[in-house]
């Protein structure tokens, strides 16, 4: 079952990757963060702690930060990611790259007996490779939060691993730390296409030496 | 050994057309329509059967090859496949191979019929079928070997064989169900479906496949449509027997699993034509290569 | 008692939001930053009361807790003036997210979970976004952009290297895995080597993006220019710290597992890198703030460079840590006096400062020839320590190294500090002047700085050898 997860966890990275569509794009990354939020119940059985998480984790990762932002994209009407930086074929070549390549170096990390059959650690590194691919080739600053969203989720799959290490309490802030995070991020992409009349970070030259 | 190869023969001769007709019905049923009656396909071909060939007096014997070959070839290739729990006729080592390129056999000779022509369209055409197909053939080749390493064998029929029930339930069942997708995305594009072609087109400039066979009329358009046909269902067998490996032990249990999931497999088609637009043409080669990539990492997991 | 230092700067925040007085706003955050110094030398004062599970102070947080707090309350009293000058831009946003940035500060500083410590930095990113937006320009989006962009993800970064650690732990097979930090430390050595590793260095990575370490310290310049000089104030000199303590945090770990060479090493090649970096962009650099960020990431590295060589020097860079919060303070909010009168940063429009401006202008010279460690203010000192630790553990070639780039941006800055504080008066256009609220700040900084180069008293001097030994490798 968490196999079956986060195998369409790792083909939502390949499709925001290859999706010049940014509405798709940021429902793909919706939906990968509510199939995140089931991982927790499927990875340790329900328990109120995993319970409370998922839960947590579908209302801000599933439905408000995606809420955000797609308000965020229908203010400054912008509906596609014309020209990266690089491509969207070379990306999706890259994107393979490196989630092969985390398949391949989470074989040789010293990991738990009971974490090497899993996809977890695969699926998590992938993941944050993918969000960092995300954030390095494209040009609009939306993009680029849905870079730093997919890391995060990658990061959220990791922390799965240990949710025993890590409290609610603190899980809850951390969660509530993102949505804020991507609340004035929007808040700042709002300004920005007032300021310039465009999302495109190729814009925000002005400060260098 | 020859009644199995006339059982499936006949089946596959008998049941071609039928999926045709369920995909057109779901598509009809989705857009608030009664649609043609479920065997309207078998209608079609027997009155382009009774009609009379006519050809163009620039065209060679070339023209006539491509519906021949595209007619024969499934027939071919439908021997070498187990249908459902049924094994296949005609087994041997690499036969995989064979299977994958007999279908690039018919490609050829549709290309060089649609070139036999002379028009510019059908010339359009065949290059875009054909640009689109060697990005698809990658996937098939990765697909088979991800199944060729599960199974150990070198067989179609090996491959599709009992053990792919234990396939789905062992940790690989993961990269299985990417080569489902995989194989999907690859007779939506051999079939010229949505979201890569629409068969029911009549833009030249958004054509494909049906640009290519414009020129075909009477019982030569009947072979394209009855081989089209029958690729469908030999390619859909190959979908249907990995989402589906029961075995129920008795030829007729088995025959009806294979029926019923065939006809499944139209209404998925049915549904994936009417919920999505086609894609832009430059967007289909980024989604091939977006495929072939998953293909690749099937094979990743695989080996895992 | 230190959860109320945590929520009640959140009360002043919802207090100042809801308070329909421009003028009783700015108090509110004035008298909040006084409290909150008084609340804090009345905890760190007496003698250490027990780590809870959750919070708490030990030798290291309350050096920290008390430079910041200081410099807050400084920079409140500040705030008063410079806000009463910028009536038009309204603070009914900057007020409140001051006062959350504070409560923020103050949870990471006595954080004792490394969960908590991560999501209080992570708060103290997002709270101080919109205080670098202050200025509502094209150039000020640009800096909060890469600002709230590079730091989130180091502090993304940040949180995988705490998931690491706690995997160390779970490898390691101590049972039950936690990431509460004494717990950690007890279980040091049971860690599993590679994670462990894995996990100081994204530790490292993470919170030296929030630190300002070269290579990361990309959006420091931006960052500190377009800010308002306060701000940059608490920036430069509290949220570094902040960060800071949190790598030492990392540290601890490392020493606790017997791994801390390692910890060193890297701390060393960061800090060095950062020190070159620094010199090489601040020689000709024509924008007054940003030279004081470059100059920020010189005393990261410096500070890096100090627990990196370990020894007396771990003494210096605590030393440090202070003097460079204090003089950080007065350079940036003279500078921002500076700023306002010219309404230019630039050298090409700003000379003179001393003669235009003399209260401003000369505590902006002197803050120079503090931080560039002249003599007989307190840098001088903690950087002389530094380098005597570096010299004395035989670490010669890295103390001379040290010492070139000192020389370099000595010069580098003194060219732009000098160009701008030095010759003719000019006639301002803006009617800026010099009064009470605006100058007692940074004087008040410049004095202290002076007394620590002077004098360093008996109870900061236990304070700091505490804090030093927290961070030596016990046998």
């Amino acid at each position: 079952m968490s196999t079956l997860l986060l195998l369409i966890v790792i083909l939502i990275n390949f499709y925001v990757l290859g999706s010049a569509r940014l509405v798709a794009c940021i429902r793909a990354v919706a939906l990968q963060g509510a199939l995140l939020s089931l991982l927790p119940l499927v990875a340790h059985g329900p328990s109120g702690h995993a319970l409370i998480l998922g839960v947590g984790a579908l209302l801000f990762k599933g439905i408000f930060i995606p809420w955000l932002l797609l308000r965020a994209i229908r203010e400054v009407r912008i509906r596609r990611e014309v020209e990266p930086y690089i491509g969207f074929v070379p990306t999706l070549f890259l994107g393979a790259l490196v989630t092969a390549g985390a398949f391949v170096f989470a074989d040789f990390l010293p990991l738990a007996a009971e974490h090497h059959a899993g996809l977890y650690v695969p699926a998590a590194l992938s993941t944050m490779a993918g969000g960092f691919l995300l954030l390095m080739t494209r040009r609009k600053a939306i993009t680029q939060v849905l870079g730093y969203l997919m890391l995060e989720n990658g990061i959220f799959i990791f922390a799965i691993l240990l949710s025993a290490a890590i409290p609610l309490m603190v899980e809850a802030g951390i969660l509530l730390d993102l949505l804020v995070g991507v609340f004035v991020m929007g808040i700042v992409l709002n300004q920005i296409s007032r300021e310039f009349a465009t999302l495109n970070t190729e814009r925000l030259t002005a400060l260098k030496e | 050994m020859i009644g199995r190869i006339v059982l499936q023969l006949l089946i596959l001769l008998m049941f071609a057309p039928l999926p045709l007709g369920v995909i057109n019905k779901t598509k009809a049923l989705f857009a608030g329509r009664i649609g043609p009656p479920l065997l309207q396909p078998y209608y079609d071909l027997a009155r382009l059967w009774r009609k009379g060939f006519v050809f163009s007096r620039t065209t060679t014997w070339v023209f006539l090859a491509g519906p021949v070959v595209g007619l024969v070839v499934p027939v071919l290739a439908c021997l070498l496949l187990p249908f459902g729990g049924l094994p296949a006729p005609i087994s041997f080592h690499g036969d995989l191979i064979l299977f994958v390129y007999l279908f690039g056999l018919s490609r050829f000779f549709t290309a060089a019929a649609a070139l036999d022509t002379g028009s510019s369209f059908e010339g359009m055409g065949a290059v875009r079928e054909v640009t689109f197909s060697c990005l698809a053939e990658p996937i098939v080749l990765f697909c088979l070997l991800v199944l060729a390493h599960g199974a150990d064998s070198l067989t179609l029929g090996g491959l599709l064989g009992p053990q792919l029930t234990s396939f789905w339930h062992s940790p690989h069942a993961a990269s299985l169900g990417i080569v489902l997708v995989c194989l999907f995305v690859v007779l939506l594009v051999e079939n010229s479906r949505i979201p890569f072609d629409d068969p029911n087109t009549h833009l030249e400039l958004t054509m494909i496949h049906e640009v290519m066979v414009l020129d075909h009329s009477g019982p030569a358009l009947g072979m394209i449509l009855y081989g089209a046909a029958m690729k469908l269902v030999v390619l859909g067998a190959l979908v249907v027997r990995l989402a589906l490996p029961l075995q129920t032990g008795w030829l007729i249990g088995d025959l009806l699993v294979f029926l019923v999931g065939i006809l499944l497999l139209a209404v998925v088609i049915g549904v994936v034509e009417s919920t999505m637009a086609r894609l832009r043409l430059p967007r289909v080669p980024q989604v091939l290569v977006g495929t072939s990539l998953l293909s690749v990492f099937a094979l990743v997991l695989a080996l895992r | 008692m230190l959860i109320v230092l945590i929520l009640f700067p959140l009360l002043a925040a919802a207090l100042s939001y809801a308070l329909p007085w421009y003028q009783g706003r700015s108090w509110v955050l004035a008298v909040s930053g006084a409290v909150h110094l008084l609340l804090s030398l009345w905890l760190v004062i007496p003698s250490p009361v027990p780590l809870g599970p959750w919070l708490g102070l030990d030798a290291l947080s309350r050096l920290v807790l008390v430079v910041t707090s200081l410099l807050y309350s400084g920079c409140a009293l500040y705030a008063v003036g410079y806000l009463n000058l910028r009536r038009d831009r309204g603070n009914r946003v900057i007020i409140p997210c001051l006062l959350v940035f504070l409560a923020a500060m103050t949870l990471a500083i006595s954080a004792r979970h490394l969960g908590l410590l991560w999501m209080a930095v992570e708060a103290t990113t997002i709270a101080s976004a919109p205080l670098i937006y202050y200025n509502r320009n094209r150039l000020s989006i640009e800096a909060t952009w890469k600002y709230l962009l590079l730091c989130s993800v180091g502090i993304g970064l940040a949180m995988l290297g705490m998931l690491f650690v706690a995997y160390a732990a779970l490898v390691g097979g101590s049972t039950p895995v936690s990431l509460q930090f004494d717990t950690l430390l007890a279980g040091a050595a049971g860690l599993s080597r590679p994670w462990l590793h894995a996990g100081f260095v994204f530790l490292l990575v993470g919170f030296g993006t929030k630190m300002g370490l070269a290579p990361l310290h990309t959006w420091k310049p931006d960052a500190y220019g377009e800010a308002p000089g306060m701000v940059g104030a608490l920036l430069a000199g509290g949220l570094t710290s902040v960060a800071f303590l949190a790598i030492l945090r990392a540290v601890q770990l490392m020493n606790a597992a017997g791994d801390g060479a390692m910890a060193r090493q890297a701390l060393l090649g960061m800090g060095l890198l950062s020190l070159l970096l620094a010199a090489i962009f601040m020689v000709r650099q024509p924008d007054i703030k940003r030279l004081l960020a470059y100059s920020s990431v010189e005393h990261m590295g410096i500070l890096a460079i100090g627990v990196g060589l370990g020894g007396v020097a771990t003494f210096g860079a605590m030393l440090h840590l202070v003097n460079n919060a204090l003089t950080k303070g007065c350079l940036f909010l003279s500078a921002g006096n500076i700023q306002r009168a010219y309404a230019s940063k630039k050298l090409s429009e700003v000379h003179g400062a001393m003669a235009t401006l003399p209260l401003s202008g000369s505590l902006f010279l002197g803050g120079f020839l503090a931080i560039t460690g002249s003599p007989p203010f307190g840098p001088f000192m903690s950087e002389f320590t530094i380098l005597r630790g570096a010299f004395g553990s035989g670490h010669t070639l890295i103390g001379l190294v040290m010492l070139l780039l000192l020389a370099m941006v000595f010069i580098g800055m003194g060219a732009t500090a000098l160009g701008a504080t030095q010759g003719e008066a000019v006639k301002l256009d803006t009617k800026f002047k010099d009064n009470f609220l605006l100058v007692a700040a940074p004087l008040f900084f410049l004095l202290l700085v002076l007394l620590l180069g002077v004098y360093l008293p008996a109870p900061l001097q236990t304070a700091l050898k505490d804090a030093a030994a927290l961070l030596e490798v016990k046998p």
